[in-house]
This record gives structure tokens, sequence and C-alpha cells, in this order.
């Protein structure tokens, strides 16, 4: 009887910590977004999804995780093959790989807005190589296009690393036997990606997705520094209602949308890398 | 045609020398055992023929091909691990299916190989489970299948029925060998039961410490070994060693008694006998009986022999008791010499 309360027992300063901190806001804003004026609506949804940039937002933001995760999913994967085949100087890669993770994204956003800036480095660069003979406007209002792709790289940029760790550390923890079995019974390198790798790298591709595509959601920093208002997404809307247009009910409805879309996606990548009990290593 | 050629291939791994120049041929359609205590080299030499490993030094030929620089996939060859290594997220069907998915054979033909191999090694009730629903033994027998399924040239076999109970073990033993017979596979086959070794092998190849001792047929290397080891590493109980002291050119003395032998200048050699081939009575080698041990349709007796442990199978009727002096009369034509310094046969 001790012996099965102990692990609930340890576990138990972490939940009251999570209940306090975690939960207790969550419920109060959660009862923001549902209420106004202490009446019961669904008013706060309905103001937030009748603004006229609200369908700009969610396309925006579900555009990007859509371009954004994918492209990282396939870098990190790559990189993570790589890193994980090296015999030495494999902490050395990982460290380099890793830097970008130790900036924050607001840092990241600033510094690909000194490469895309009027005066910044492609200008300067372009230039001096006399492909322009004026610097260009890459992030000006019109460039929608090119404000998005700066917004991606940096999101790339910034956080494939993560998503490549978690891959390398669960490459760690399949065994080198399989590899072998597989190869002599006929698989090629590639074969043996598909048909060992991923399969058994389950675990560590769920991980890495759900963390990768919830602050995909979440994205706003690096939006904010390189295109302002010019490519509105979610969390920057939620933003705007609390901070500049004042209203609490409406960006807890708006922050409780992001919650769901988030919790959306966990539950499906949960589900579809599900690794089946007896199927386990 | 699958003869397999091992040529001068060493081993080593940082300092350690695993393997020393080991010479090997393996005929097209021979079932070769390597046979040798553990950690002598048996996986190591087997996983350079799979490719699976680099040798340091020295060819390796497959079907008159040069191999040592192609990969396991290329070789034509079928493995069963000593690990097993059965995938965990495949079904058993599909793991024994692998290597034919792989080479992309038409459904039919998957299924039909599948469920052969897989009721050769009564396992088909199971190919629905996954690795982990399995006890090790039945998890050996489907890397035996995936194996088997492959219907390859060359199959090798790293100790694959260590693992299972002995009724089963002597069961499969005789379907693998007739499969394999039947399929004219060459086969390499790892273990160290000698009691397995001796039934299936045409030949067998006795390593010690990175080295092929010997390689020769069950009854050669029972009868005739080339070295001490063989003797003291098969049969069991195994082979009897007395020193030899030399009596003049040509004679030997062991134990109170002279016996011809080869002609050495060495002052002292050894005498080896195998239990069987002693006789109790008569003009024998002085033993005090130790322990007597009746095992039915004969016993085994322990005696000290010149202050050495020595072991006799005598006839279930001959009546000796614990402390009696004994004279165990060698047959002449089993009677093996040694040289204690380099352990060859003379
Ligand atoms: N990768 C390696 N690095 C260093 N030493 C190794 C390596 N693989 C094997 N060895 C050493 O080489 C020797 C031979 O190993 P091997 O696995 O071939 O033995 P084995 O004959 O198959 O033994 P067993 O019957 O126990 O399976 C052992 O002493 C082992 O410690
Ligand atoms: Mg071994």
């Amino acid at each position: 009887m001790h012996g099965k309360a102990l692990p609930y027992l340890l576990l138990m300063p972490a939940t009251l910590f999570l209940c306090i901190f975690f939960l207790y806001p969550f419920a109060l804003v959660a009862f923001e977004a549902v209420t106004r004026d202490g009446a019961f609506t669904f008013d706060n949804f309905r103001t937030m999804a009748g603004s006229w940039k609200f369908p700009v937002t969610v396309r925006n933001t579900l555009l990007l995780a859509a371009i954004v995760v994918p492209i990282q999913l396939t870098m990190a994967l790559l990189m993570a093959s790589v890193v994980s085949r090296l015999e030495t100087g494999r902490s050395a890669a990982l460290y380099v790989f890793a830097i970008p993770l130790g900036i924050s994204d607001l840092a990241a956003g600033l510094i690909w807005l000194a490469i895309f800036d009027q005066s910044g480095f492609l200008n300067t660069l372009l230039s001096s190589l006399g492909v322009v003979d004026r610097p260009v406007m890459f992030l000006g209002y019109q460039s929608k296009l090119t404000i998005f792709i700066a917004v991606a790289l940096a999101e790339i940029w910034r956080a494939t690393a993560i998503m490549m760790v978690i891959l390398v550390a669960g490459m760690g923890l399949i065994p080198k036997e399989y590899y072998e079995a597989a190869e002599v019974f006929g698989a090629s390198p590639w074969q043996r990606f598909v048909r060992i790798t991923l399969p058994l790298l389950r675990p560590s591709l769920q991980t890495a997705i759900i963390l990768r595509v919830i602050l995909a959601f979440e994205v706003f920093a690096v939006v904010a520094a390189l295109g302002g208002t010019n490519l509105p997404v979610l969390m920057g809307e939620t933003y705007n209602w609390q901070f500049t247009l004042q209203d609490r009910n409406v960006a807890a409805a708006s922050a409780l949308l992001i919650l769901a879309i988030s919790i959306g996606f966990t539950l499906f990548f949960l589900r579809v890398l599900r690794v089946p009990k007896e199927a386990r290593i | 045609m699958a003869e397999i050629a091992i040529k001068g291939v060493a081993k080593r791994f940082g300092g350690f020398t695993a393997l020393h120049q080991v010479d090997l041929t393996i005929a097209d359609q021979e079932f070769m055992v390597l046979l040798g205590a553990s950690g002598c080299g048996k996986t190591t030499l087997l996983r350079i023929v799979a490719g699976l490993e680099r040798p340091s030094q020295g060819e390796v030929w497959i079907g008159g091909r040069r191999v040592d620089h192609l990969p396991p996939r290329e070789r034509g060859i079928a493995m069963v691990f000593q690990n097993y290594a059965v995938f965990p997220h495949l079904s058993v069907f599909e793991n024994i299916a692998f290597g034919l998915r792989m080479k992309k054979l038409p459904q039919q033909e998957v299924e039909r190989r599948v469920n052969r191999t897989a009721e050769l090694m009564h396992i088909e009730q199971l190919l629905k489970r996954y690795s982990g629903q399995l006890s090790g033994g039945q998890r050996q027998r489907v890397a035996v299948a995936r194996a088997l399924a492959m219907e390859p040239d060359v199959i090798l076999m790293d100790e694959p029925l260590s693992n299972l109970d002995a009724l089963l073990r002597l069961e499969m033993r005789a379907e693998l060998k007739g499969v394999l017979a039947a399929s004219k596979t060459t086969t390499i086959y790892v273990t160290h039961d000698q009691v397995e070794a001796m039934s299936l092998a045409d030949r067998i190849a006795v390593m010690h410490q990175g080295r092929i001792v010997q390689s020769a047929s069950p009854v050669e290397v029972y009868r005739n070994p080339a070295a001490r080891f063989v003797g003291s590493f098969i049969g069991n109980p195994p082979m009897n060693f007395i020193p030899a002291t030399k009596a003049e050119n040509g004679s030997w003395t062991v134990a109170g008694l002279t016996l011809s032998g080869p002609k050495s200048d060495k002052p002292r050699i050894e005498f080896a006998i195998r239990p069987e081939d002693v006789d109790a009575g008569g003009e024998g080698l002085r033993a005090t009986v130790r322990v007597i041990e009746p095992l039915g349709p004969h016993t085994l007796v322990t005696c000290d022999v010149e202050g050495g442990l020595f072991r006799a199978i005598l006839d279930s009727n001959a009546s000796v008791q614990v402390g009696d002096d004994l004279r165990l009369a060698p047959k002449p034509d089993r009677i093996r010499w040694f040289d204690p310094e380099t352990t060859n046969a003379l």
C-alpha cells in the first residue's frame, strides 16, 4: 500500500504547483471568455469572429504552421540522421545546431529584421554586388509574400533545432541490431530509414511534432518584429484585444480559441502516431 | 554455387585482437559448424562473413566473388542473430516476410514461404503477435524462420537454438538439417553445444582465442584432436591428459606403464586418452577410485592418476568401490600424444 502511494506523493508538489499557477488562472480566463459584465454569454466569441481581421489571422496562422512545421520536420529528420551517424564530433555538431535554441523569439525576429531591413545585410550585399541600385523594401506593407517568407525562414532557423535534438535522442534509443538485421535482409539505406527508423521513432516524432505545432500556433514575437501589423496572426490579435482595444473578455475568448486548436492538433497527432502497446520496443 | 572462402582474416578492436589470421573454406552446400568457448570470436567471424564487420586484414569470398567491400545485402546471405533482432514494430508474419518484401516477391509467394517456414519452426499460431508478446525461445524461432524464408545460397546462424528446451532443440535440429540439405544451402552454424555440433556438422571448425585450431569431420575432431584444447573441449567428459616421461627413444612412462609413442627429443610430453577408451584390469595405468557415478548404460568413474584427475567410462557391471586401486588399460590405437609446449598433437 505504502509503495503504491509513494509515486503519487512525490508528484504531489508539482501537481499542486500546476493547479495553483496554471489551472486556476486558466479557469479565470475561461470564465472571462464566456461572461460579460457578470452575465453568461457567447458574445465575446461572436465579437472576435466578427472582426474583419479574424479570417485573415486564422488563415495566416494555419498557413504558417502548415508550411513551417513540415519543412522543419524534414530538415530535423535529415539533420538528426546525419548527426546520429557521426562517430566523432557528434556533440559538437549538436551544440552548433542548437545555438538558435538559446535565442529568444523576439531576438530571432530582430536578427532576421536586420537581414531583410531596408538598410539591412541583404540590401547591402545586393547593392554592393550591383544587383540593385536602390535598397529594396522587402518588408513593406505591399509585399505580404516576402514578409511571410521572412517569417517562415526565421521560424525555421529558430526552432528546427529543438525538433532535431528530440529526434537525435530518439534515434539513439533504437538498437543497432535492427538496422543490421534490416541490412542483411536486403534493405537499402532509404528502406531502413522508412521501415526501421521512422516506425521506431514514432514516440519521439510525436513529441517533436506536437511541441512544434503548439509553438507554431503561438507564433507572435517573430511576426511582430518582421511584419508589424502587416501579417496578423492569432496570438497578435489576442494581444491587440487585450492591450490595444482593452477588451479582456474578447482577448480571453481568443486565447481559448488558440488553446482549442492546440489541443485539437495534439489529440490528432497522439492518435495518428500512436504506438500499439504490444509493438513497443 | 556458394563456396565461402575466408582468407587470412584478422580482426582487431582497438588493441584487442579478436581474430588472428583465420583461414577457412566452406564448400558449396556444406554444413560447417563453428564451435568454441564463449568469447573466442565466433560471432565476430560470422559478422565478417555477413559484412556487418570489416576485417582488419584478409579477404572474404562467397561464390567465387570477393565480397569484403560489398554491403551485407549484396552478399546473397541470410542470418540468424545471436540476439535475434526480431523487429518490435512488426508482427511475426511481417518479420518473417521482411526480406521477401525487400525482394518485392508477389504477395502469394510471400504468404506461401512465411507459412511454410512458420510451420517448420512451430510458430504458425503466433503469426499475428508482436515480438514483445513472445517468449525468448519463440522469438528465436521467428529469427530462424525469417532467415529460412529467404531461401538463400548461404545461411549464417549464430546459436539459433540456444534458447529452446532440450526436446524442442532436438526436433528443430533434425528439421533444420533436413531443410538446409534439401535446399542445398551452404551453412555456417555457430554453437558452443558440442552435441549439437557433432550431430549437425559435415565439418566442425573448433575455435580457440581467435584462432581456428582444427577443422575436420566430427569423428576426426573427436578421435584425432589436432591440439590439446580440442581434446579438452570436445567430449563429455573430456579427454584425460597425463604427463609422460621419456623411458628411451620412442617409449614413454605413463603412470607406471611403459608405452611406445612418438620419437621426440623432449624429456616430457603428454599422454591423452578418452574416458571410454580404457578397460579395467590387466596391464594398465595405476588409478585410485574417488567417485563413482552410475549413468545407466555405463558407469563414470573418477580416479586419481599420478596425482591428477582421470575419468574413465566403464561397463555398468564392473564392480568397483570408492578407494579401490584399479588398473586401467588404454586401447593402444586410441592413445594420443601432445607436445606440452605447443599443445599440438605429436
Ligand atoms: N565491438 C567490439 N569491441 C571490442 N571488443 C569486441 C567487440 N566485439 C567483440 N569483441 C570481443 O571479441 C571477442 C570475441 O567476441 P565474439 O562475440 O565473437 O565471441 P563469441 O565467440 O561469439 O562468444 P559467445 O559464445 O559468448 O557468443 C570477445 O572477447 C569480445 O569481448
Ligand atoms: Mg557469439
